[in-house]
């Protein structure tokens, strides 16, 4: 049989190959990272100029080429915009614990248990997707109305937010509980001696944190938007309060420091939530 | 592959208890996987459950392990009660087929997880991890996450963690069947070189015979949810109690042939029963290739015993030679340092050992593994 000479020495003996092979290699990577630096800048363009724009307009002054902060210190004054700042922060809070706390359990015990059914519970999830917001307010007044009778605050509104986070969130955990091999985990876990709590809390949320924070942000991003329900049902939250502001104000400047205010506040959060995500992924390699 | 290891370390396990499983049955919907399991495991003992897939050999495990319940049926361990108690409780160590360790421990809290559940010291805990990691031969690795070791060291992690919790059982569920050949035969013997010096009752779940045939004290075939043979592996191997197990222990020639008087004759061959109480008539023969001997050319007896050779494998120190008999093929195992006179094509004429052999119907057919 005819001997084959190794790669190695192949290469040792065509002297430039290697070189010319890695040289071309570069130079596509190059090409590739040079695209990636330009898709950025473009949608950086595309979000930041309207955001720019709208900064520079919430602290125009009375003159042309006079700049004042009177807009964004006046915010404050404006009743019931800081209630409904932390009233916003607190529904976003609560509806990502309710979303946690419910659907993180009934995945796992869906995947682990009633795979049949798992069909039926992403067709329930995916549900509020197809649900016009006006249409769950429609059949939610009544309860909404019923629950008025008891003086409670906005913060009532998590539970429909749980229901319009839900077909978002869901498919995050899913996608999570995916990537991990749950069943042979959470045995082995349960064979050492673990509870079921102690496998959820200790082997399968550790395991799936980047999902977790997923959810989380996509529903802290939905609770930061929200204004039809919020407004239909007569709640106020940071939309409702912006639109307020807007309908009762003349001052158009106010009106663009809160907004840009409140987007640069979203913008801050998630970056925080998609940065915690980052170093833990970086920190387990 | 690892150090040896000293009486310190191998001593970390309880003695080991007696198991035993009294008429486990387990329907899923109208599949029966286990009808009426019978299985007492002695202390210290390593049972190896054999069987093709959907044979009720996992499923007998799970019950074991308590990761499933029982229809029917009790489970004692070491004299008590298990059969309601949940896994968690059930003080038992498990080593699974899949790649089981926690992604985000590292190896070492992987192996004192199970501590840390018991609430053992941080000091104590770290100690016995790094103890059972050295009877696996694996402290070097104690630092890195699971992505960063190969398979088989992730199976000696697991193994190493399923012992560090000292349990009563170790339950070992096909951990060698995502291996490669050359780590699969270098794990199975320091699965048994750590099985006997810890001394701990172990039931060994696999679908591969050499493995069981090679690590177990005894042997248990299943077949249809239910033991076709219990025994130690030369007895499964030799005189196999159903043609069901003769045909999926080994390779299994089937040869034609008339049962007269307790004896069979096959081709002209005179054949003692291993069952005495077989009917006259005529029957399948079973007879295992390596009761099969060969010499070239074809000898005065020719005739019915005569064929040619149609191939040659290679097996290492042993080659396997199939016959065409011209209404059959026979497989014959011989040294391989006998085969050479055996060219593909050339006459030959067959002898076969008159060991007891096993008959068979011709229904009574082996399903694949």
């Amino acid at each position: 049989m005819a001997s084959v000479a190794p790669l190695a020495a192949i290469a040792a003996q065509s002297g430039t190959a290697p070189d010319t092979r890695r040289g071309m290699r570069g130079a596509k990577r190059y090409r590739l990272n040079a695209f990636r630096y330009l898709i950025f800048c473009v949608f950086g363009l595309f979000f930041l100029v309207p955001l720019l724009a709208m900064a520079r307009f919430s602290v125009e002054g009375t003159r042309p080429g006079q700049f004042s902060l009177s807009a964004w210190t006046q915010i404050p004054s404006y009743p019931g915009l800081l209630s409904a700042i932390e009233i916003t922060l607190e529904l976003a809070l609560l509806t990502c614990a309710v979303i946690l706390l419910l659907v993180v359990p009934t995945l796992i015990w869906i995947q682990l248990r009633v795979r049949w059914i798992s069909r039926a519970v992403e067709f329930l999830c995916l549900l509020p997707l197809t649900i016009p917001a006006i249409v769950l307010v429609v059949g939610l007044a009544p309860i909404y109305n019923y629950i008025r009778h008891y003086n409670l605050s906005a913060l009532q509104l998590f539970w429909v937010y749980g229901i319009l986070a839900l077909p978002y969130s869901s498919r995050a955990l899913a996608a999570g509980l995916g990537a991990v091999d749950l069943k042979t985990l959470s045995e082995a876990a349960r064979s050492l001696g673990a509870s079921w709590l102690t496998v959820i809390w200790r082997i399968v949320v550790p395991n799936m944190w980047q999902a977790l924070l997923n959810a989380m942000l996509l529903t802290t991003a939905l609770v930061l938007g929200e204004f039809t329900v919020a407004v239909t049902l007569l709640y106020t939250n940071l939309q409702t309060a912006l639109y307020y502001i807007s309908r009762d104000t003349n001052n158009a400047g106010v009106l663009f420091s809160t907004s840009t205010g409140a987007l640069v506040f979203a913008f801050m959060l998630l970056m925080i939530l998609s940065y915690v995500g980052r170093r833990r992924r970086r920190r387990r390699g | 592959m690892t150090s040896p290891v000293t009486d310190a370390q191998a001593a970390p396990t309880r003695a080991g208890v007696r198991v035993r499983l009294d008429g486990l049955r387990r329907r899923y919907g109208a599949v029966t996987a286990l009808d009426g399991v019978d299985l007492t495991i002695e202390p210290g003992e390593l049972v190896a459950l054999l069987g093709p897939s959907g044979c009720g050999k996992t499923t007998t495990l799970r019950l074991l392990a308590g990761l499933e319940d029982a229809d029917e049926g009790r489970i004692t361990v070491g004299g008590r009660d298990i059969t309601r108690l949940p896994a968690s409780k059930r003080d038992m160590g498990m080593v699974f087929q899949a790649y089981s360790l926690f992604p985000h421990m590292t190896v070492r809290e992987n192996v004192a997880f199970g501590l840390r559940l018991r609430r053992a010291p941080r000091a104590g805990r770290d100690r016995r991890a790094l103890e059972m990691l050295e009877l696996v031969g694996l402290t070097q690795q104690a630092d890195r996450y699971a992505h960063q070791i190969s398979g088989g060291q992730q199976q000696r992690v697991a193994l190493a963690r399923a012992l560090a919790i000292q349990p009563t059982v170790l339950l070992l569920d096909e951990p060698l069947s995502a291996l490669d050949a050359k780590v699969r035969a270098q794990l199975r013997d320091q699965i048994r070189r750590i099985q006997l010096e810890v001394g701990i009752t172990t039931l060994f779940v696999t679908h591969d015979q050499e493995e069981a045939l090679a690590i177990a004290d005894r042997v248990g075939v299943m077949k249809e949810g239910r033991i076709e043979q219990l025994g130690p592996p030369t007895e499964v191997y030799s005189r196999p109690a159903t043609p069901f197990v003769a045909e999926f222990v080994g390779l299994t020639n089937r040869l034609a042939g008339e049962v007269r008087g307790g004896q069979v004759t096959v081709r002209g061959m005179t054949l003692p029963l291993v069952d005495q109480a077989v009917p006259d008539g005529p029957a399948i023969a079973l007879v295992r290739p390596e009761a099969v001997t060969l010499a070239s050319g074809v000898a005065g007896a020719g005739g019915a015993l005569a064929g040619s050779v149609i191939g040659v494998t290679f097996l290492g120190a042993t080659s396997r030679v199939s016959v065409d008999l011209g209404d059959t093929t026979v497989l014959a195992q011989l040294p391989t340092s006998e085969v050479g006179s055996l060219p593909p094509g050339g006459h030959v004429t067959l002898a076969i050992r008159p060991d007891p052999v096993l008959v068979a119907q011709d229904s009574q057919a082996v399903p694949e593994a």
